[in-house]
């Protein structure tokens, strides 16, 4: 499958990236290399095949609905770039 | 205002979103507390931070509310199960995606029956019932630069109940919400209070010509926070896109807020320009399976439901539907309803005691039925003496019903006794009065035999008010027509 700019562009939005236009011609290489490489999959016969959603088969891991430790106000806040007494402050978003 | 005929040349067209958040103590992964009103930032972990290398782990009684949900509302249940992850940026969501259902929602169809004002019975077709995790919260505030953020709300469990484009009102809406509120509180598993957030709804509102195939581009409205607001923020949603249509304008497809000052929406800038969450399954989590024992143990342990007790109170207490309606409007009410029908068979008397003297005192001392001092114990043995003519029902609401709010333990002939107020039954106590009236009001009783019926209540009046409310008005009323005849 071959990738264009315009998809590069769109998932480095998506994913909040920037690129050059130079990086941009080589990561939209990479991917499509990437996906060539996966697109060998779609060789398999995967009719009445369930899609694989985790990689352990455990089932029904569960925990009770018990309070437990916290993490301290002041330890939750420490790495944040910007904050205040109570809150993290981030630029301003409009809703 | 649009005018009623163009108005009615249109359908309009709704679907809800409900979240509400569960009455959980713990969050849907990871074991900090879900308590509401909190300091900012102290509801915390590291899971719930999203910090590198931390793992989710379900939280078992979430997936049991919201299957008792999904079978209060005849869902089928999904027996396997995934979670997956809705991508995108928004300071409120710290790992950058959101732990939702997209591919198995743990409830699929059934549906919201609903009664509207003319009488007329609908249901409103369910889409799917899923589980996801609440979000933290941003406030911005006027003229800052910066939006704060409090994370207590991230991981609060929530179900998102998706309703089918059915509703074809805002009335249809406020009934639907009303339902989906008595259920999750009679199930336990929200407490269904909008103005906390704890019940929050989002509408899809389209309208389309009268008869058309295909339904017209909808717009989410957000940020309602009453029932009457959905109401309002749907009733001007409809007229803004019916005017639009009218002048030939096109509708966009768009978010838009509800402003409650002004009664209007408002287009606002969506989270993600192109709007492509990137759905796929949440590798950290195991499937979990619902098995049939399991689904046979929640069903057993379910309430009554309202619409069930609805159908009992009508046929076997044979209430009318206006009374049956009003007793299941909370499960306590409806409770304390059933608990005093166990004690006596004046079924409907019960019914006018709950509907008026106890439901006037609990607004007025702004209490709940389960705060209600008098037992329904206690409450039966008055109805049973009034119904034995011991007391009147006047004197049972007015003297007897305040004096047992003060002293609940006492039974109630025992009250009866102490304030003296048995009702009088007899005859040679109560004849002497009435013969004290007539001689009171001879040009009255003049009237009277002339053909002034309506004077009779004034009578009794005298004769109740001589006798302290005492007399037995059956009695009263039996002697006075004789004497008077």
């Amino acid at each position: 499958m071959k990738i264009d700019r315009e998809t590069v562009r769109k998932i480095a939005h998506l994913a909040r990236l920037e690129f050059d236009e130079q990086a941009e011609d080589q990561i939209k290489d990479s991917m499509t290399e990437i996906l060539d490489w996966v697109e060998q999959l779609n060789e398999v016969d995967t009719t009445d095949i369930q899609p694989l959603t985790n990689m352990s088969l455990e089932v029904n891991k569960f925990r009770e609905d018990h309070i437990g430790e916290h993490l301290s106000h002041q330890s939750g806040l420490l790495n944040a770039p910007k904050k205040d007494q109570h809150y993290f402050r981030v630029p301003k978003v409009l809703d | 205002m649009v005018d009623k005929e163009i108005r009615d040349k249109y359908t309009i067209v709704v679907g809800l979103e409900v979240h509400a958040q569960l009455l959980t103590n713990s969050k849907i992964f990871a074991t900090d507390s879900t308590q509401y009103g909190e300091a900012p930032n102290t509801n915390i972990s590291a899971i719930t931070l999203g910090h590198p290398g931390t793992l989710p782990k379900l939280n078992k009684k979430v997936v049991v509310y919201a299957i008792k949900m999904g079978l209060a509302c005849g869902c089928e249940i999904s027996r396997y199960n995934i979670f997956d992850r809705k991508n995108y940026f928004y300071p409120d969501l710290p790992k950058g995606y959101q732990i939702t259902q997209d591919k198995t929602p743990i409830c699929l169809g059934g549906g919201i029956p609903i009664k509207l004002g003319n009488g007329v019975r609908k249901t409103i077709k369910l889409n799917r019932i899923h589980l996801e995790e609440d979000a933290g919260k941003s406030m911005h505030l006027e003229g800052q630069t910066e939006t704060l953020v409090d994370f207590n709300r991230a991981g609060v469990p929530l179900v998102e109940i998706v309703t089918e484009p059915d509703i074809r009102s805002s009335e249809e809406a406020y009934a639907v919400l009303t339902e989906i509120r008595k259920l999750v509180k009679y199930l336990e598993i929200c407490d269904g209070n909008m103005e906390e957030g704890s019940l929050r709804c989002d509408a899809n509102v389209s309208v389309m010509r009268k008869g058309a195939q295909e339904y017209g581009k909808k717009v989410e409205v957000k940020n309602m926070n009453s029932f009457r607001n959905v109401q309002r923020a749907i009733d001007h949603e409809a007229e803004r896109q019916i005017l639009l249509l009218e002048k030939g304008h096109a509708i966009l497809s768009e978010t838009r807020t509800f402003d409650a000052d002004t009664g209007t929406t408002a287009a606002i800038r969506t989270k993600e320009e192109l709007n492509d969450y990137r759905y796929f399954p949440e590798p950290d989590l195991c499937p979990f399976v619902v098995s049939d024992q399991w689904l046979e143990e929640i069903s057993a342990a379910m309430p009554s439901l309202p619409q069930e007790l609805y159908q009992k109170f009508v046929e076997r207490y044979e209430l009318p539907e206006y009374d049956a309606e009003v007793l299941t409007d909370t499960k306590e009410i409806a409770a304390y309803f059933e608990a005093i029908c166990l004690q006596t068979q004046h079924y409907k008397s019960a019914s006018n005691w709950i509907m008026g003297p106890v439901k006037s005192f609990l607004n007025e001392s702004g209490i709940t039925m389960d705060q209600f001092p008098i037992s329904p114990d206690r409450l039966a043995e008055l109805i049973d003496l009034v119904a034995a003519d011991k007391v009147s029902f006047a004197i049972a609401s007015q003297k007897v019903f305040p004096y047992l709010l003060q002293h609940p333990q006492m039974p109630a002939a025992q009250a009866i006794e102490k304030l003296n107020l048995k009702q009088d039954s007899n005859t040679d106590n109560i004849k002497p009065l009435i013969a004290e009236v007539l001689a009171d009001f001879p040009q009255k009783v003049q009237e009277y035999r002339q053909g002034k019926k309506g004077l009779l209540g004034m009578f009794m009046g005298e004769v109740m008010k001589r006798s302290k409310g005492k007399a037995n008005p059956k009695i009263a009323n039996e002697l006075l027509r004789k004497e008077l005849s």
